[in-house]
């Protein structure tokens, strides 16, 4: 059995932030509920935050614990509004599918 | 505790235009609260319209005392002075053109107009950023605003599904951008735009790495300019958005997203430049062309107008891709000018469309400049502009562009796009066509003369659209004095 690292090295929030970006694009891209498909931006999101935490610790800087407090922020901002809109959706018209929220064309 | 902790009262002098906008806001919303009838709300157009020439007037006299403010988050240079009056200008005209719409629409509110300034706050933040961190809250603040507007009538499904799409679209260029901005961050260790700049230059970050989190970031402005092949958004966002809410998108965030792209890829980036010029190129090239292309088949104005507006984004990419003090000066003239044009365009569209914009078919002009001679003759202006005709902003916007591309050897680039302003000209000149020469249907029947603003706000366009292009001197001297090297 190798021996495990002393500690996890950096390079791995790295590979584990890409992934979760990843699978955020993939949720945007194929889910087809609206929800769902905010809450894949969500992710996105927090895998910024955990690259700019992970870079931020390797630089020994605060900076980018800074940025990743306003990307908290501005998503709940984001959200905030965001909400408000799948809402206003919903009242109008009784569906969450994204394929059925399809009205403007030429 | 350091010495330069609290700002001084010159840095706030150069913030003071973002400290109007955010107190007018910020009243107008407070009085909506206390407001209980239609009649008191009519003061919300001018109450805001006063506050945006305050802020003008700040941003003219911030102009005369350049420098950076709050530890070099911002810095209020020629650049950032030239785009604050330029979003601003484009609020007032924004305001004067909706006001009748509301009113016809019986929203009044005054959430439009504090939105409206909220917008304009968070693309004056975005243009006079020189830090990424300043860059992002900007743009949020801007965009944030800006998908609540695109929705402003609630009860319409159309304005709902326009909401939607751009809010969702825009968060997830958003997220782009910041991934990007992470791994700048991470490899030059810095958010700031100089310091970037000297990291690159020193080529101790890994460069193919940069460059990809560079294509990150231009993922997320390209959104915000609706370059190709990010502009999906465009059509549906300003067909669906109320007619002046469109008209404002169309020129508001974009010119700001323009100015950042142009900060962050000729300062922070210039030393790439070699790596990301030919990625702009090719989007310049697509953007042209989707723009142009899709436009010929669209049977609504609204659309039309959309994809013309993708076009035109692509022709200010083409000064992009030039990147050089030239091609810098030549992006400001052509935002400036497309400004007016577009804001005019719409302003017409706006009055045309009538309640619950019924009437936005290019089949519904025919026979406008029987029935409303003026507003007639001043799209026309404003279609030739869009074309590019002497005598008009768009010809001495186009012009600088492609001469600023020759001199930075982009031959191939300037022709194909010379060839896509031919192809422009048609469906420009389909409705002066469909204006001019078919018979009026019943859909001019009944068309009551524009509200007072309404006129002045197209009057306005139009005036800005022919002084800029029989006096295109005055503005070019102020682009190239403040353009970036």
């Amino acid at each position: 059995m190798p021996a495990l690292p002393a500690s996890v090295p950096l390079s791995w929030y790295l590979i584990l932030s890409a992934i979760l970006f990843s699978l955020g694009v993939a949720g945007f891209l194929f889910r087809r509920n609206i929800i769902t498909v905010f809450m894949s931006i969500e992710l996105m999101l927090n895998a910024v935050n955990l690259s700019f935490v992970t870079f931020s610790y390797k630089l020994k800087q605060v900076d980018g614990h800074i940025f990743s407090f306003f990307v908290m922020v501005v998503a709940a901002a984001e959200a905030a509004v965001g909400l408000a809109i799948i809402l206003t959706v919903f009242k109008n018209r009784q569906t969450l599918e994204i394929d059925e929220v399809s009205s403007l064309k030429n | 505790m350091p010495a330069n902790a609290f700002p001084t009262s010159a840095e706030y002098l150069r913030f003071l235009p973002e400290i109007i906008l955010t107190l007018g806001g910020v009243v107008i919303m407070l009085l909506e609260a206390v407001f209980t009838n239609d009649d008191q709300r009519k003061i919300f157009g001018p109450l805001s319209i006063v506050a945006l020439f305050a802020a003008l007037l700040a941003s003219i006299s911030a102009a005369g005392d350049p420098g950076a403010a709050f530890s070099n988050m911002l810095v209020i240079d020629g650049f950032a002075s030239f785009f604050r009056a330029l979003v601003i200008g484009i609020g007032v005209l924004a305001i004067l053109g909706s006001t009748g719409y509301l009113r016809q629409e019986r929203m009044p509110g005054g959430e439009y107009h504090a939105l409206i300034l909220f917008s304009i706050l968070g693309q004056c933040v975005m243009v006079s950023a020189n830090e990424l961190i300043m860059i992002f809250i900007g743009l949020e603040i801007s965009s944030i605003a800006s998908y609540v507007l695109a929705g402003y009538l609630r009860d319409d499904p159309r304005n709902n599904e326009s909401a939607l799409k751009y809010f969702l679209l825009g968060s997830f260029a958003t997220a782009f951008l910041l991934y990007g901005v992470a791994w700048i961050y991470g490899l030059t260790g810095s958010t700031n735009l100089d310091q970037i700049r000297g990291a690159l230059q020193t080529s101790a970050a890994p460069l193919v790495m940069a460059g990809a989190a560079a294509a990150f970031m231009f993922v997320g402005f390209g959104f915000k300019i609706s370059a190709a092949p990010f502009q999906i958004w465009a059509p549906d966002v300003y067909q669906g958005a109320p007619a002046p809410v469109s008209g404002f998108l169309s020129v508001g965030p974009k010119a700001a997203a323009f100015a950042i792209l142009l900060r962050v890829f000729m300062t922070a980036f210039g030393p790439i430049a070699d790596r990301w010029e030919p990625m702009v190129w090719g989007c310049a090239l697509a953007t042209m062309m989707v723009g142009n292309f899709a436009a010929l088949q669209q049977s609504n104005i609204k659309r039309m107008l959309a994809y013309s507006s993708i076009a035109h984004a692509g022709y200010v990419l083409v000064a992009v891709t030039a990147h050089s003090e030239t091609g810098s000066a030549a992006a400001m003239f052509y935002l400036a000018a497309y400004a007016f044009t577009n804001l005019g365009a719409f302003a017409v569209v706006t009055y045309f469309s009538r309640k619950g914009e019924k009437y936005v078919a290019i089949d519904d002009f025919a026979g406008l400049s029987q029935r409303q001679p003026a507003m007639a003759a001043m799209l026309t202006i404003f279609l030739l502009s869009l074309i590019g005709v002497p005598l008009t902003a768009g010809f001495f916007g186009k012009f600088y562009i492609f001469k600023a591309a020759l001199d930075a050897n982009l031959t191939w680039l300037t022709v194909l796009g010379l060839l896509n302003s031919a192809v422009a000209a048609y469906y420009y000149l389909r409705l002066l066509v469909v204006m001019y020469f078919k018979d009026p249907g019943d859909s001019v029947e009944n068309l009551e003369p524009a509200g007072l603003s309404l006129q002045i706000a197209v009057y306005a366009s139009a005036f800005g659209t022919l002084l800029l292009g029989i006096f295109p001197g005055w503005v070019l001297d102020i682009a190239t004095k403040s353009a970036l090297k």
